[in-house]
């Protein structure tokens, strides 16, 4: 709140540009992660003219969109001061029990996307139950089905495995389908965060989801009901996993039990990356998918430059502590210039 | 606290059963090597659940020690190769990990950012760093007096050396947390930090000094690893991390920090070494016991909860009627 006081007396002086650069880049906390995804590119396609082209720029899309659409529900849990580590194994079960479910001829495909949708919903309403119900921190309590929903899979897979052949060419197509020339997947990932974005930014409840990751105590006291909203966010995660899940088996058509174990990391360092505070309350899904964008683009970078895959995970994690730090040190920056200004 | 509320006593009552149900599924379960055999399969992640209890303790969180103990194993593998001997290599990768350690305390204490996110990004570099040092190769040719240190037991016994490492490891973090003032500035920090610094405790320095402790015994976890498997390889350790986490919340430590003990901890790492070893005997995999060991994590950390609160509701009730 003081923040926001002090930026607008920075408007009003409208001092120097200096001023005012900070100002704005103040309140856009995706300006950091925006100018760093400029000089990757710039870089890259300096090195290599093929980064620039429209097929491979859409390859880096198709690549995170998944990613994207698991961050998207991530960002919601976060903003609330919680975290959600069992998404890879809840993308990993519904993408195995929606190819088995097909596999088996059990249902249609319309059904079977709706029943892997129907999972993921359950399994965030768990997690969310085990948070605000079984009062178990976060961190524990996700760590925990991350290891349950995961042996759930080993249990049900029983060394079985589900490929391309066993699938319906409807579901596979799904993968495949393109509208007006961009990828089903891509679109499906940008209306997910869109629908979401504008929720939070607009709604009652999204502006809700704020108060609650940024102070607790005076959420509770205005009369937000924080435990129903914790447990919305946690079922919104769970959807949206379900939703990355159905979009798994059909995109990669061979489903094993360890379908996309680890993805939790890569989901966290995007939502992280992105600006989106661990601590709750401020950053932004647009944020989230410009840390999404930014990792899939280092990657794909490192494969067009002929690096081995060996330095990719290294440099992720580079990538993650530079992006934490500069955040950090971008923010502390601008908070001290702005206190400067107000005691002038 | 009353002495049937202690998270130890429910760990002890834990373990007896969980021995119990192993000795129900088979009848190799209640035998002397399987039990050598188990505690030797352990080691490596009871160690490194003993500095991250206190990293906890003083709240703070170290999520990269899986991928220290595989940069070691690395290191070990190629400097090795190299032709360094055992007892220069061994110090050196040592090194290393207090090193990966300082990195990650500096982080958190000077440059303020979350442990959570500063160890993400360090489990994802130094696991990185692993394989660029090693690549997908196996270094499996060690002396034989370092295998035998990782698969023998002690002359005479059914001890395993790693377990010997282990026990005078767990002694020390046991004394110190407990019986120093180290310890009971570890506890007042991980309260209240704000608190522990205006009273004179220096925060920063304990803390950096926990993450480089962390990263050192993760460094010695993987020489054990390496010389238990007779192979160093990049991914060594992959996934330990959730079960040295989920060990040291089952031993009650609590994930805000300023409680927990390092019995609590030691018993855990056993209860659920004892469960996956009763369940392996009767043919469940490791991949379906997470199952169990998760569920557990949960139960244990929301069943005391829910029992006060039945019973608060329960002693309600009677007062209104």
């Amino acid at each position: 709140m003081a923040g926001r006081a002090m930026a607008s007396s920075v408007d009003r002086a409208a001092g120097s540009g200096v001023e005012r650069t900070l100002a704005v880049v103040g309140r856009l906390r995706e300006f950091g992660i925006l100018v760093a995804l400029a000089g990757v590119v710039v870089a890259v396609s300096l090195l290599t003219p093929r980064f620039l082209s429209l097929d491979n720029l859409g390859e880096v899309l198709l690549s995170i969109s998944l990613i994207a659409i698991a961050a998207t529900g991530q960002t919601v849990v976060v903003l609330t001061r919680n975290v959600d580590l069992s998404v890879g194994s809840m993308v990993g079960l519904v993408a195995f029990v929606t190819g088995d479910l097909l596999k088996q001829h059990a249902l249609g495909v319309p059904e079977a996307v709706l029943a892997g949708c129907a999972a993921g919903l359950a399994l965030g309403a768990v997690n969310g139950l085990v948070v605000t119900a079984g009062r178990v921190p976060a961190i524990v309590a996700t760590l925990g089905t991350l290891n349950v929903y995961r042996g759930l899979v080993f249990f049900i897979a029983g060394g079985t495995e589900v490929s391309a052949i066993d699938l319906p060419p409807g579901y596979l197509g799904i993968a495949t389908a393109r509208v007006v020339g961009i990828p089903v997947l891509i679109l499906c990932a940008a209306a997910v965060a869109g629908v979401v974005a504008y929720w939070l930014r607009s709604s009652r409840t999204g502006r809700s989801i704020y108060a609650i990751g940024s102070n607790p105590a005076a959420a509770e006291a205005i009369g937000i009901p924080s435990q129903r909203l914790v447990f919305a966010a946690f079922a919104v995660s769970g959807l949206l996993c379900g939703v990355a899940g159905v979009l798994w088996g059909a995109r990669f058509g061979t489903v094993n039990a360890f379908a996309a174990s680890g993805l939790e990391l890569q989901v966290i360092a995007a939502v992280v990356v992105g600006g989106v505070n661990i601590f709750g309350g401020s950053g932004s899904v647009l944020g989230a998918m410009l840390g999404a964008i930014l990792l899939g683009t280092i990657d794909n970078s490192l494969t067009l430059l002929h690096l081995s895959q060996f330095w990719l995970q290294a440099i992720d994690g580079a990538v993650i502590l530079l992006a934490v730090g500069a955040d950090a040190a971008i923010r502390g920056y601008v908070q001290r210039a702005l206190r400067a200004q107000g005691r002038r | 606290m009353n002495v049937l509320a202690r998270r130890e006593t429910l760990l002890v009552v834990l373990l007896a059963l969980f021995i119990g149900l192993g000795a129900v599924l088979s009848p190799y379960f209640l035998d002397g090597t399987n039990f050598a055999d188990l505690t030797d399969q352990l080691m490596e992640r009871a160690i490194m659940a003993l500095p991250l209890t206190l990293v906890i303790v003083a709240g703070e969180i170290d999520l990269s020690v899986e991928s220290m103990l595989g940069l070691s194993s690395a290191l070990l593998g190629l400097t090795y190769g190299w032709g360094v001997p055992l007892w220069a290599g061994i110090p050196l990768v040592l090194a290393v990990g207090a090193l990966g350690g300082l990195l990650n305390g500096l982080l958190v204490t000077r440059a303020g950012l979350p442990s959570l996110v500063v160890t993400l990004g360090t489990l994802a570099l130094f696991r990185g760093l692993a394989y660029v040092v090693l690549g997908p190769r196996a270094v499996s040719r060690w002396p034989a007096g370092f295998n035998a240190f990782g698969f023998g037991d002690v002359p005479g016994t059914l001890v395993p050396w790693p377990f010997v490492v282990f026990a005078v490891l767990a002694a020390v973090f046991a004394f110190v947390l407990h019986r120093t003032w180290i310890g009971r500035q570890l506890y007042a920090t991980g309260k209240n930090p704000q608190a522990a610094r205006f009273s004179g405790i220096r925060v920063a320095r304990l803390k950096t000094a926990l993450f480089v402790l962390s990263g050192a015994l993760s460094a010695l976890a993987g020489v054990i690893l390496t010389a238990r498997l007779a192979s160093a390889r990049a991914d060594n350790g992959q996934g330990f991390v959730l079960d040295v986490v989920t060990a040291v919340l089952l031993g009650g430590v609590s994930i805000f920090g300023g409680e927990g003990s390092i019995a609590g901890v030691v018993l855990a790492v056993f209860a659920i070494g004892v469960l996956r070893n009763a369940l392996t005997l009767a043919d469940v995999t490791p991949d379906v016991q997470s199952t169990a060991v998760g569920a557990l994590l949960i139960v244990s950390v929301a069943g005391p909860g829910i029992v006060r609160r039945i019973r608060s509701a329960w002693s309600d009730r009677e007062v209104w009627t």
